[in-house]
């Protein structure tokens, strides 16, 4: 490996999901999903709870294969290459595609810069001689969070506010340079003000990333999301399955499907 | 859940069972505790009252001066100076305990990380069970194993260790002298094994504890498992293989037979070489009780083992503080 950091803007990568069944103990969570996810544009995953949009996010890193007794069919393709191919590299995948979770989970015995770098110090992927700090500065002014930890940079990560620290989340995942960032439910446990301050977050990162957001909130998907794509399961404990997928604008003014129209008018879910 | 009809409700009959079986529960359960306690002091009166002759006419501190442990030279009139000196059985003990933890704290951890983060599913519980057996082998087959086995596979290590460390500046004292097969090595060896289910034990519900949250994220970066480990599991558990490493301390330093077996019951004076044959706390006692002719030599052996006691509830009690402070942190 390159002593070099890596460029600043990496390419964005595009996703297709093919025909992909993920599985927990053999009993499918998700099921047949076909879906397009364009580079540089905010797609968002929507449906009731349990329709396996996690699930599904997070076959898109691989990280679905680290639970003990789950499974995979079909193929997650980045940039043609499919992340479930006997060669590839789960690890350099997981690098590649960068993932911010529901609650914020900053390293607790770390301090706010060693979270952001925490990512470049795996595999020595950063050299001694490396700029940490401009490396961490650049990183923490994307995830809009510089001005306020700037002068708290030893703190422990944890000392900041619940916002703050998903923003410290995000400013880890993108401090690695992914090409796709996957979000799953980023916002949920945020305050009003702290939610506005991340889906703004979003809308600029686009321009460099490929993002995938899970969203339980409509309006927020209407907010930041190009495409939307609206998943449910026809019983429970039916697997769930993609319904319909397409601009946002028109999943929300004129879905095609009864159970999209049902779902977003607040008739389900 | 709803009540039949026609029955009270079900808070009426809790609280009509508080009356009856409820309370005969709480006094056994109450007194259950209260018999524990009532051992532990009753324990330390006993010592205490046992030791007292020999510790009225020597002193407290004339014991842990001394390393000369004389008995034949004791006298009815118990005259000075104190020919019970037992300064070498708390050295014994320090560092046949030391030895084991050296030991045993490091493979404990490897073994625990193997169990709960890197071992395929299927193989864990009957792996876990066998290191719990570990603790189920008694004592002295533990003593056989070491004197029969132990010793002969150890002597090539323990003749080198002399010959090059023994000369060696500062620490050279240590390894001094020949190897006499029983010794303060094997017996820190044998204590090793036999405190590794506990470490080993603990330390696997301290790695449960950690949050997959935190796991998942140092995987989402792109982290190998051993990068997993290193930082998001090993971080949080600090404390908790302190404590886990105090608790075998605390195991370390009262097991006695089979220590017994493999030190070599050197009394004489403190052997600084842990190549050589010594003593601990435990090993004299069970060593000479039931031979203990001399005058106050039988009330001497109560004073080790009083020091022994407190030593050990100090280790424990540390141990469990380290271990529940743990369980707070992460909770
Ligand atoms: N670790 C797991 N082991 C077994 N089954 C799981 C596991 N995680 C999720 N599932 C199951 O997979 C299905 C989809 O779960 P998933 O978490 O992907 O749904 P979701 O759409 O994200 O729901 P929510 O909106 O509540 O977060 C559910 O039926 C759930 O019970
Ligand atoms: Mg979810």
């Amino acid at each position: 490996m390159s002593h070099v950091p890596p460029t600043p803007d990496a390419a964005a990568a595009r996703i297709d999901v093919v025909n992909l069944t993920a599985r927990y103990h053999g009993r499918p969570a998700v099921a047949d999903v076909d879906l397009a996810i364009e580079p540089r544009q905010v797609t968002a995953l929507i449906g009731p709870s349990g329709c396996g949009k996690s699930t599904l996010l997070r076959c898109m890193n691989g990280l679905h294969l680290t639970v003990p007794g789950a499974s995979v069919t079909g193929q997650v393709l980045l940039d043609d290459a499919d992340i479930y191919a006997k060669d590839s590299n789960p690890v350099e995948i997981r690098h590649r595609v960068g993932m911010v979770f529901q609650r914020p989970t900053p390293f607790p015995t770390m301090s706010v810069r060693d979270n952001v770098l925490a990512g470049l110090q795996l595999g020595r992927r950063l050299g001694r001689g490396a700029p940490h700090d401009e490396i961490a500065e650049r990183a923490l002014t994307k995830a809009g969070l510089w001005h306020e930890v700037k002068d708290r940079l030893k703190a422990p990560g944890a000392s900041l506010s619940g916002g703050q620290q998903q923003r410290l989340c995000i400013a880890r995942a993108l401090a690695v340079e992914p090409e796709v960032l996957l979000m799953d439910e980023p916002c949920a446990h945020l305050d009003p003000i702290s939610t506005l301050t991340i889906e703004d977050l979003i809308r600029e990162i686009k321009e460099t990333y490929t993002v995938v957001i899970v969203t339980h909130n409509m309006q927020q998907a209407a907010r930041v999301a190009d495409t939307t794509a609206f998943l449910t399961m026809s019983a429970v404990g039916d697997p769930g399955r993609l319904v319909e997928v397409g601009p946002t604008e028109r999943i929300f003014s004129s879905p095609r499907r009864q159970t999209t129209e049902d779902y977003i008018s607040g008739k389900i879910g | 859940m709803n009540p039949l009809p026609g029955s009270p409700t079900p808070w009426r009959r809790v609280r009509a069972r508080r009356g009856g079986t409820d309370t005969v529960f709480r006094y056994a359960v109450r007194s259950a505790a209260a018999m524990v306690i009532v051992v532990l002091v009753a324990t330390a009166v006993f010592l205490v009252q046992q030791a007292w002759p020999a510790l009225h006419q020597y002193g407290i501190l004339s014991y842990l001066g001394s390393d000369r442990w004389a008995p034949s030279e004791a006298t009815a009139t118990g005259r000075h100076p104190n020919p019970y000196g037992i300064a070498q059985f708390v050295y014994g003990t320090a560092v046949t305990s030391l030895i084991a933890m050296v030991l045993a704290v490091p493979v404990a951890v490897a073994v625990s990380l193997y169990l709960t983060e890197i071992a395929p599913g299927w193989l864990r519980r009957p792996l876990s069970g066998l290191v719990d057996l570990l603790a189920a082998i008694p004592s002295v087959v533990y003593g056989f194993w070491g004197i029969f086995a132990l010793i002969p596979a150890v002597r090539p290590a323990g003749v080198w260790l002399s010959r090059t460390l023994g000369t060696a500046p500062v620490i050279g004292p240590l390894f001094a002298g020949p190897f006499f097969g029983v010794s303060y090595l094997v017996a820190g060896l044998v204590l090793a094994i036999m405190i590794l289910p506990i470490i080993t034990a603990i330390c696997r519900e301290v790695f449960a504890t950690v949050p997959t949250a935190d796991k998942e994220s140092a995987l989402a970066l792109g982290a190998t498992r051993w990068e997993m480990v290193r930082m998001a599991v090993l971080p949080r558990s600090r404390s908790g293989i302190t404590g886990a490493a105090v608790l075998g301390l605390g195991r370390a330093v009262g097991e006695t037979i089979a220590v017994t077996m493999v030190i070599g019951n050197n009394v004489l004076s403190i052997t600084t070489s842990i190549l050589g044959p010594g003593s601990t706390m435990s090993s004299v006692i069970a060593n000479e009780f039931t031979e203990s002719t001399e005058p106050f030599h039988l009330q001497s052996l109560m004073v080790v083992g009083a020091w022994l006691l407190v030593i050990a509830l100090v280790v424990n009690t540390v141990g469990k503080l380290i271990v529940r402070r743990t369980g707070e942190d992460i909770a």
